[in-house]
């Protein structure tokens, strides 16, 4: 299946979303609001994706932005979920409860973005310290041993 | 009463394949818990590549799967690719695809020796490491390297296959075959290694869909699915070869689709060498310095843990915005607590070499 016949199965079958997806770079993008994630992520499950590729988060300034790739064996096909949350109430629903594989991405993305996820078995730090101040990936983090490189142009 | 030891083991601890923290609590001999505790190797590569150049975060890719680098190296560079809008000489997908299998044959070296040497049975290694010397010996002379290779590069590789290598591959994949049957009745064929992996940390199908694993962790417990086949790539369209699965999802079968797939590997490579054709290796038209439109891209690669992807979204500048890998063995890896449960201690070990995990990749 490509992203084209994804589009249209999923505009058949949730008329609602339909506004919502594109197809940015080959792959079907589905934009959600926050408060309305869980829910989607129910639906996509049983529409058959049934296989969370990869979780991550991006720093935009203002807003955090969650990326989701999703994949059905069945179907043959990825999708990306895209989520967008303030900075300053950085907070959305767990989705390990729908596909478990989220559990460790979730408490990636914790870690590295300080983006909390309600509903999470165990959100700790995974990849650094217990006692880390600052997550990292954040645009703003700072630290003396990042030394900046020049720009060559 | 729960349990009545809480043992620590690792982070240094030669068994645990790599700088891996477990906490286990055990119930005598059983373990009532095992949690990988990760992170000792976190080098944050996503944030320093922030920090790079495009061209200069190849030799970054590098170091995530230091067991496979081919891997990571190409599916950095397929991300460039598709967010410049970069075309790749069909020479070089060939080349490409020769070198991701090799770096196959090898990694799964590193998977089968340890399967070996955890159950009992170290001259398995012995028998491993010599074929992939061999491998690094094809790496080294196309490149010089022999495990970090910054080979592939966006728009092609660095080097053309010098004078001699074909025959030197043709000798290697001719032999390999037989080898691994000889590996297949030396290991698998042991009455005392299949009684230690036999229904030793089974992963049941709908577990190993839930929990993201992919690769052979996914296909020993016969999940049908392989990048190269069912959301193909490169010039894998072209070639001919079957996914090996396993049955019962145990240690036994995750080991030992390693061995069959290695098997395949040499069909994929013997087809790429009759059809490769003579041709530029590298797209001249790529700028040292790239600064691809803004934009998000996710491009893949099936490695030898399964299913690599980068994603890199640019802002229009010369450096990523953003770069996310998703590695494989971190999904893998995670399943570790769900397989361990029950078993004995002595099993744990065994149970966590069958998930291949290269904490280069795990931690970034």
């Amino acid at each position: 299946m490509n992203a084209e016949e994804l589009k249209d199965r999923l505009c058949a079958q949730y008329p609602d979303l339909c506004e919502s997806l594109s197809i940015e770079s080959g792959r079907a993008t589905l934009v959600v609001a926050a408060q309305d994630l869980h829910a989607c992520a129910a639906d996509l499950k049983d529409m058959g994706f049934d296989f969370l590729e990869m979780l991550t988060a991006l720093d935009w300034g203002d807003e955090f932005e969650l990326v989701y790739l999703l994949r059905s064996h069945e179907m043959a096909v990825s999708m990306f979920a895209k989520c967008r949350v303030l900075r300053d109430a950085p907070r959305v629903a767990s989705l390990v409860d729908v596909w478990p594989a989220a559990n460790w991405h979730e408490r990636e993305v914790f870690d590295l973005f300080g983006i909390s996820f309600d509903g999470h078995p165990d959100l700790r730090r995974l990849l650094l310290p217990e006692d880390w101040s600052g997550h990292p990936l954040r645009k703003d983090y700072e630290d003396e041993r990042i030394v900046r490189r020049p720009d060559y142009i | 009463m729960p349990h009545d030891l809480t043992v620590n083991i690792g982070p240094s601890h030669p068994s645990t394949h790599g700088v891996c923290n477990l906490l286990v609590e055990l119930d005598g001999e059983v373990i009532v818990s095992a949690e990988p505790r990760i992170g000792n190797l976190h080098r944050g590569i996503e944030k320093i590549a922030e920090n790079r150049t495009y061209m200069q975060v190849i030799p970054l890719t590098d170091r995530l799967d230091y067991v496979g680098s081919m891997y990571s190296n190409w599916a950095y560079c397929r991300a460039v690719e598709q967010l410049a809008g970069i075309a790749v000489p069909e020479r070089a997908e060939y080349i490409r695809v020769m070198m991701c299998e090799l770096q196959r044959i090898g990694s799964h070296m590193m998977a089968l020796g340890p399967a070996g040497s955890d159950a009992g049975a170290t001259s398995v290694y012995m028998y491993t490491f010599a074929q992939r010397d061999l491998v690094l010996d094809l790496f080294e002379a196309v490149c010089g390297a022999r495990l970090t290779y910054n080979y592939v590069r966006p728009g092609g590789v660095s080097l053309d296959l010098p004078d001699g290598w074909v025959e030197q591959c043709r000798a290697f994949i001719s032999q390999l075959p037989g080898a691994m049957l000889e590996l297949d009745r030396l290991l698998f064929g042991n009455v005392i290694a299949r009684a230690r992996m036999k229904g030793i940390g089974v992963l049941s199908r709908e577990d190993a869909i839930a929990c993201g694993t992919s690769g052979p962790v996914a296909r020993g417990s016969g999940v049908d699915f392989d990048l190269r086949r069912d959301d193909p790539f490169s010039v894998y369209p072209r070639l001919e070869f079957s996914v090996p699965l396993g049955d019962n999802g145990d240690c036994y079968d995750r080991a030992r689709v390693h061995l069959f797939e290695c098997i395949e590997s040499c069909k994929i490579i013997a087809q790429a060498l009759d059809q490769i054709e003579p041709g530029p290796v590298r797209n001249d038209d790529v700028p040292r310095l790239i600064a691809p439109p803004a934009g998000d891209t996710y491009a893949h690669v099936e490695s030898a843990r399964g299913s690599l992807g980068v994603y890199l979204v640019s802002d229009g500048s010369v450096r990523p915005y953003r770069m996310k890998v998703r590695s494989p063995a971190f999904s893998n890896l995670s399943v570790l607590p769900l397989l361990a449960k029950g078993h004995l201690l002595s099993d744990l070990v065994i149970i966590l070499g069958s998930l291949d995990p290269v904490f280069g990749e795990v931690d970034r």
